[in-house]
């Protein structure tokens, strides 16, 4: 199967400034993958560079196996972006605005757009610029998915929503990805969100890709390990320490691996999510790449 | 209409999945569900509770790899017959006033909820390790 999203040792540079360094990556289809990193890591260009919106200055990422910067115009009944804040027309209303998205693609399913701004009760006649950011989120989500692409990227869509506009949104994506078995790739900072929605996961973080891979095997193979500090070192057969603090007394020790046997005066703590990504965003010289080597990645 | 809904803890320290599981199996237990009863179906569950479709799939494949449903295809996952025997709810109700009279024996003495809490959480965790081992 042809993956929808492989990037190979993509950067992106800005003058001087490396936005996005060595990055090699797929993306496998019908996941939701979640795209998490502190400000600046690299997010955006990523997703701008798989939407055909920038070059790559190395490297080159391909779309269900189509460069997005030569053949573009392959891709684009393929591929929906929503980019950050959603920048709709502020003067068109609704049905304005869904005319536009009408008339600007070639693949488009109106009834399916009328019926998913319908099914969250904003008015048709209402301008784009009186809605309320939930509401307005749902309209750019509407449109993305107009010509059922069958992959979408999305720039932080939940970033500036309240909580019930934010379970809304996802409601109605991963609606949408039940319907339609699309492959999403979203960029978030609500790590919470990403747990209930993602199955993989990519961090980002200084530009570099630091872990990609399930969700699940993820959350199964990394552990908080917390004991008496040792004065002589720990074995630990199998693991590998992704982050370590030490007081005085107390050790704790995030650790990538199986634990079959824990060392002496040690407990084992289960790893949150969130615990996950901050773990690895505190040790920028720590990854995780339990996903198949570029050598075995199809073309 | 659903006939049951789901609702996720995202703190609990279990798996979404696993959550969806336990809910089925419990509401079977206290006779929410029938057999014969149909499930929310993986679109009407994603737009209730805005999780990855994959995990509700996951979970009814694991739910009918143990028997407690049956998947049929274009129809919907309906709890299989023969389900929520006499014995499971015998064992469920002999545990239920067990651990009843344990509660209230524990806060007679003084102990409070979220200490009694930990202590059930970490039996539980200790007795399934064992089992594994």
């Amino acid at each position: 199967m042809i993956a929808p999203i492989r990037a190979t040792h993509l950067g992106k540079r800005f003058g001087k400034n490396w936005a996005l360094k060595d990055c090699s990556l797929l993306i496998p289809p019908g996941k939701i993958a979640g795209l998490v990193g502190p400000n600046g890591a690299g997010k955006s260009t990523f997703l701008h560079l798989t939407a055909g919106l920038l070059r790559p200055t190395t490297g080159e990422v391909t779309v269900f196996g189509r460069s997005p910067q030569k053949q573009l115009l392959l891709l684009l009944d393929r591929v929906g972006f929503v980019a950050q804040d959603t920048p709709l027309y502020g003067g068109f209303t609704v049905a304005e605005m869904l005319e536009f998205g009408r008339r600007l693609n070639g693949r488009w399913d109106h009834g399916a757009v009328e019926e998913r701004v319908r099914r969250h009760k904003i008015p048709f006649e209402q301008r784009i610029g009186q809605l309320s950011g939930g509401q307005r989120s749902r309209v750019a989500l509407a449109l993305a998915l107009g010509k059922r692409p069958e992959l979408l990227l999305l720039d932080e869509p939940v970033a500036r929503l309240d909580p019930l506009a934010r379970r809304e949104f996802l409601q109605g994506l991963t609606q949408a990805v039940a319907e339609d078995g699309i492959t999403v790739l979203l960029s978030s900072h609500v790590v919470g969100d990403l747990e209930r929605v993602c199955d993989y996961l990519v961090i980002i973080s200084a530009g570099r890709v630091q872990v990609a891979g399930d969700l699940e095997d993820l959350l199964n193979s990394h552990h908080l390990l917390i004991g008496p500090r040792s004065a002589n070192g720990l074995r630990l057969p199998g693991l590998e320490v992704v982050k370590a603090s030490h007081t005085e007394r107390q050790s704790s020790l995030w650790v990538r691996g199986q634990v079959t046997e824990l060392p002496d005066g040690y407990r084992e703590s289960a790893l949150p999510l969130e615990e996950l990504v901050i773990a690895y965003l505190s040790a920028p010289d720590a990854a995780a790449l339990p996903q198949p080597r570029l050598e075995e990645m199809p073309a | 209409m659903a006939l049951i809904e789901f609702h996720l803890d995202p703190n609990s320290g279990v798996s979404f999945y696993v959550q969806l599981i336990q809910q089925v199996r419990q509401a079977l237990l206290v006779g929410l569900l029938k057999p014969g009863d149909r499930l929310p179906t993986v679109k009407e569950v994603v737009a209730q509770i805005a999780i990855n479709p994959n995990t509700v799939l996951r979970a009814y494949r694991d739910l009918e790899h143990e028997g407690v449903v049956v998947m049929r295809p274009g129809l919907g996952t309906f709890i299989a017959v023969g389900n929520a025997t006499p014995a499971e709810r015998s064992g469920y109700r002999v545990l239920r006033t067990e651990v009843e009279r344990s509660i209230r024996k524990a806060r007679a003495q003084g102990l409070d909820d979220t200490t009694i809490g930990a202590v059930f959480a970490h039996v539980l965790r200790e007795t399934a390790r064992e089992g594994v081992a």
